[in-house]
């Protein structure tokens, strides 16, 4: 029989406001096997903590039932109290009467019947525990990070600089994501290509750092500390030892009317190309679907011209298989489709652009040479109007529900930068708000208002109509002045709502990774684990997570780096204790339990068995402790019941349906 | 009927959240009649929500408004300013009774694309 | 129970570590409100919970049960919600056909970002059990007062 002490936690006034605790701890009295119980402000704090010390000793504790808060919050604190003086850790269980009672529910009679059965539950199961040993994994001491942006190369930098090794695999022909794409940015108006392009330097030469680009990640196996990825390193026709970066071959292609990616399809690139000048590697790669060797078998221009000899047509997609013991996704975000915005008449006319693609127009390396100029004629523009929030904060089905977080910011350094360039540009922004928290971000829009004379309206437009005379007649409305606009512009420029980049969804499943309703990546915890995912060993970092402009996506990016970093210090972690086990009398070997494991944890051997004094040689389930994660799927499937989950029983799981129902 | 009444009956028969409003004027920036109104679209969530229905009955915006639903398909947060305005019109006219159109004449009237409220407000504000 | 009393429905929610049980605790701390009729049991993955444990819920007296895991594709352990989605088809099916009704069952996908979905699905299911009213079937005799 057990001695089991009960625990109810006030969390000040979070559970004691609409449960009556004390009544839990008078009822919690009269369980069977309790022999102690108490409340306490909080539990968690050294006070409470030494409490369930003091406790442990004097009534000679071997289970513990904490009320409390989840489980995810505060199991693992408990454990550690509970070992501390001196009970195993795996005699707590919590009951959760804080984010699944007194939390959601205002009638306090009723909320502490809640709270009464789930502490039963809780003391049923606790009940039935048995203590658990916890075992030991080895660490690959090498990290992955996916995407080759700022986020993942500030992320790998930093893993580098402690002295671990760290893989970068980017999808694209070079690392530098979306921050190479633009001009400026804000709020210092730094040049985006001057700050990152040393970064990228940096990374390519770092003794530690490996980069694959033009690489997608295929398949991931394992868990912390020990996962097995395999890398897909697309063909890239060109062999990037021999090749000279020398870019001769860009020039006498004959395949010249791609539409740029880098340049958000405003300009084209050669089939054998690389994104832009300052790419690293500075190996081109060659579009199959564009080049003519390729498409009729003719051509074969880059080969001749090469003098390095660089060009391979035979090449063939490599898989790497690698390990490592913690991955990091940083794989970023694009713009959302226009598609569903007609309104704005962005399929319509040239010159209503997003913002995206305003960065290329105003770059000198940009499609047009960073002239400001409409691209249906090429005049330069005098009436400029920027649009915000458009596709976020929409609730409807066409946008997205979330504030995207740095359009009011690009667009006040946009309106500024143009005011500066050309004074004689008027430049006006619909805006609902403008928002601007961030250091030194409220006064930058400021100067753009009182400096720079951009004129900035309340209110939004709600149509766009191309006219004939080549001009946009934008409809809009002051809310202050509670009137509709009409005006006249040359140019548009929307300001639109970023998503998590194709894909993402993808990896996240790989790694079992969880993922939103809008595609970013679930956090640990929204406030207090907001770099770690919630399965072990994967690390977030950048706007896969959520919407953040540069500054924060680079702290984030060395947040991850140090979790990645303390994680790869050790040499051991223990794992996890609640995994299966096969009860050797019942089991059969029929072998159904391996079938289902995702993980290959469970193998077959043959065991001498003594049988109630029968003894005989017996096909047995082995469950490889190391291997198994305790889903539980074999202890279903079995179908002599002999499969069991230490930490979650059957018994243990009845006796808690029974605690409930009774 | 009380005024709070009145608030809640709008949005019964409108069917929208009022709440949800971010107060972007998308409405009026795209409204037709927008210079013909005296209410303005965008203000006529904030009507509702402080009850005055009064005002929203008494306004030329009642009979302005075109339920061309321009502001319906363009609100961003699926308030839709335009059957707000339309719900307001049906208190109106059901304490006025009667319609302007008999149902017989509405079959042949019918068609896929017509949004059907559309069809309702026609029934109780246009004399043939 | 009296006749004028309020029906207040046994539900028991078993709810996986990852998902659902995250969901769950989003809800709490996003103070969304759901009857206080439904009991959380936690789980490691929705693929543990074993038909036997339903069956036993009912049987001691529950009027609904709910499972909830990962939506499919996202399961922690890959491939464990799929599993626990054909075993419930199955377990739901027979359930009816012995007199437990549909309505009482459910396998709802709900993630650790679904905090408003956990709620409403559980004011929905709430709603479902009142309106079928007290579990007859299955039911064990010994074990009411």
């Amino acid at each position: 029989m057990q001695r089991i002490g009960v625990f109810v936690c006030h969390c000040g006034s979070n559970i004691a406001a609409t449960v009556d605790v004390h009544k839990v701890v008078e009822l919690a009295r009269l369980e069977p096997g309790v022999v102690h119980a108490e409340d306490y402000q909080y539990m968690c704090s050294e006070a409470g903590q030494a409490k369930i010390g003091a406790a442990i000793k004097e009534h000679q504790l071997t289970g513990l039932v904490v009320c409390s808060c989840s489980p995810r919050m505060h199991e693992a604190t408990f454990r550690k109290c509970a070992q501390k003086y001196g009970l195993n850790p795996y005699m707590v269980e919590i009951a959760n009467i804080r984010e699944h009672c007194s939390w959601i529910h205002k009638d306090m009679q009723e909320a502490t019947e809640k709270a009464v059965i789930l502490a039963r539950a809780a003391i049923a199961k606790v009940n039935l525990n048995t203590p658990l040993q916890a075992g030991e994994s080895r660490v690959t001491k090498r990290a992955l990070v996916i995407g080759g942006g700022i986020a993942g190369i500030q992320t790998a930098l930093d893993i580098a600089d402690a002295g671990y090794e760290v893989d970068i695999v980017e999808k694209t022909p070079s690392i530098g994501g979306r921050m190479s794409q633009l001009d400026k940015t804000f709020p210092t108006l730094d040049c985006s290509a001057c700050i990152l392009t040393p970064k990228m330097v940096d990374a390519a030469g770092h003794e530690k750092i490996k980069i694959y680009t033009y690489s997608e990640v295929e398949k991931v196996s394992g868990f912390v500390g020990d996962f097995t990825v395999d890398i897909r390193k697309k063909a890239r026709s060109v062999d990037a030892d021999k090749c000279t970066g020398c870019g001769v071959c860009q020039e006498k292609c004959p395949s010249k009317k791609t539409l740029s990616e880098f340049n958000r399809g405003l300009g084209t690139r050669s089939a054998i190309y690389t994104p832009f000048a300052q790419a690293i590697p500075n190996v081109p790669v060659i579009d199959r679907d564009a080049c003519i060797k390729f498409k009729t078998g003719k051509c074969g221009v880059c080969e001749k011209v090469c003098q390095a000899g660089a060009i391979n047509y035979a090449q063939q997609d490599e898989i790497i298989t690698e390990k490592y013991g913690a991955i990091v996704v940083a794989t970023g975000f694009d713009t959302i489709k226009l598609d569903k915005y007609d309104e704005y008449a962005y399929s319509q006319s040239k010159d209503v652009i997003t913002s995206l693609e305003l960065e290329r127009v105003m770059n000198a390396a940009g499609p047009t040479k960073g002239h400001l100029e409409r691209l249906s004629d090429g005049k330069a523009p005098k009436e400029i109007v920027f649009i915000q929030c458009v596709g976020s904060r929409c609730s409807d089905d066409r946008g997205k529900p979330y504030c995207s977080k740095i359009c009011c910011m690009y667009t006040a350094k946009h309106a500024m930068l143009i005011r500066d360039k050309y004074p004689d540009v008027n430049v006006t922004v619909f805006y609902i708000d403008v928002r601007t928290p961030g250091k030194n971000f409220d006064e930058f829009y400021r100067r753009a208002v009182e400096e720079y004379g951009v004129n900035y309206i309340k209110g939004q437009v709600g149509k766009v109509a191309p006219q004939p005379d080549g001009s946009l007649l934008v409809q809009g409305v002051d809310l202050l002045d509670n009137k509709q606009i009409k005006m006249k512009a040359d140019m548009v420029v929307l300001a639109t709502a970023i998503e998590p980049n194709q894909g993402v969804r993808n990896i996240a499943t790989m790694l079992t990774a969880s993922i939103d309703t809008n595609n970013f990546l679930t956090e640990a915890h929204p406030k207090l684990r907001p770099v770690e995912s919630p399965t072990a060993g994967v690390f977030l970092s950048g706007v896969c997570q959520g919407p953040k402009d540069i500054p924060e996506t680079v702290s984030q990016a060395g947040a991850a780096a140090v979790k990645v970093i303390g994680l790869l210090a050790k040499d051991k972690l223990t794992t996890n204790p609640c995994t299966a086990k096969a009860d050797e009398l019942l089991c059969n070997g029929c072998s159904n339990c391996a079938k289902v494991c995702p993980y290959g944890a469970i193998t077959y051997e043959t065991c001498l068995v003594n049988d109630h004094g029968i003894r005989e040689e017996r096909r047995i389930a082995k469950v490889n402790n190391a291997l198994c994660q305790g889903c539980g799927a074999c202890t279903v499937t079995c179908p002599s019941g002999a499969m069991d989950l230490q930490g979650f029983s059957n018994k243990q799981l009845l006796a808690e349906v029974d605690a409930i129902c009774r | 009927m009380s005024t709070q009444n009145k608030a809640k009956l709008v949005r019964e028969i409108s069917g929208t959240n009022p709440s949800k409003c971010m107060k972007c004027g998308k409405c009026s920036a795209t409204c037709p009649s927008f210079d013909e109104m005296d209410i303005k679209p965008h203000q006529f969530v904030s009507y509702v929500q402080k009850g005055d229905i009064e005002a929203l009955a008494n306004s030329k915006s009642l009979w302005k408004c075109l339920s061309c639903f321009a502001c319906v398909e363009r609100c961003p947060r699926d308030v839709q300013p335009g059957r707000i305005i339309d719900a307001a019109r049906q208190i109106v006219v059901r304490q006025r009774g009667g319609n302007y159109l008999t149902a017989d004449e509405i079959p042949a009237l019918l068609d896929e694309e017509l949004p059907q409220q559309l069809l309702v407000s026609a029934y109780r504000r246009y004399k043939r | 129970m009296s006749v004028n009393e309020e029906f207040r429905p046994k539900i028991v929610a078993f709810c996986c570590n990852w998902c659902s049980y995250a969901g769950a605790d989003l809800a709490g701390s996003s103070r969304l409100a759901y009857p206080a009729d439904v009991k959380i049991i936690r789980v490691p993955c929705s693929c543990r919970v074993n038909p036997m444990f339903i069956l036993r819920a009912f049987e001691k007296g529950a009027d609904g049960v709910i499972l909830c895991g990962c939506h499919p594709g996202d399961c922690h352990y890959s491939t464990g919600n799929y599993y626990a989605r054909r075993r419930m088809t199955l377990l739901f099916s027979m359930l009816d056909f012995m007199g437990v009704e549909n309505g009482r069952t459910r396998v709802e996908w709900v993630s650790a970002a679904e905090g408003v979905k956990f709620s409403t699905v559980m004011n929905d299911f709430v709603e479902k059990i009142r309106s079928l009213g007290e579990n007859v079937r299955l039911g064990d005799l010994r074990c009411k007062n």
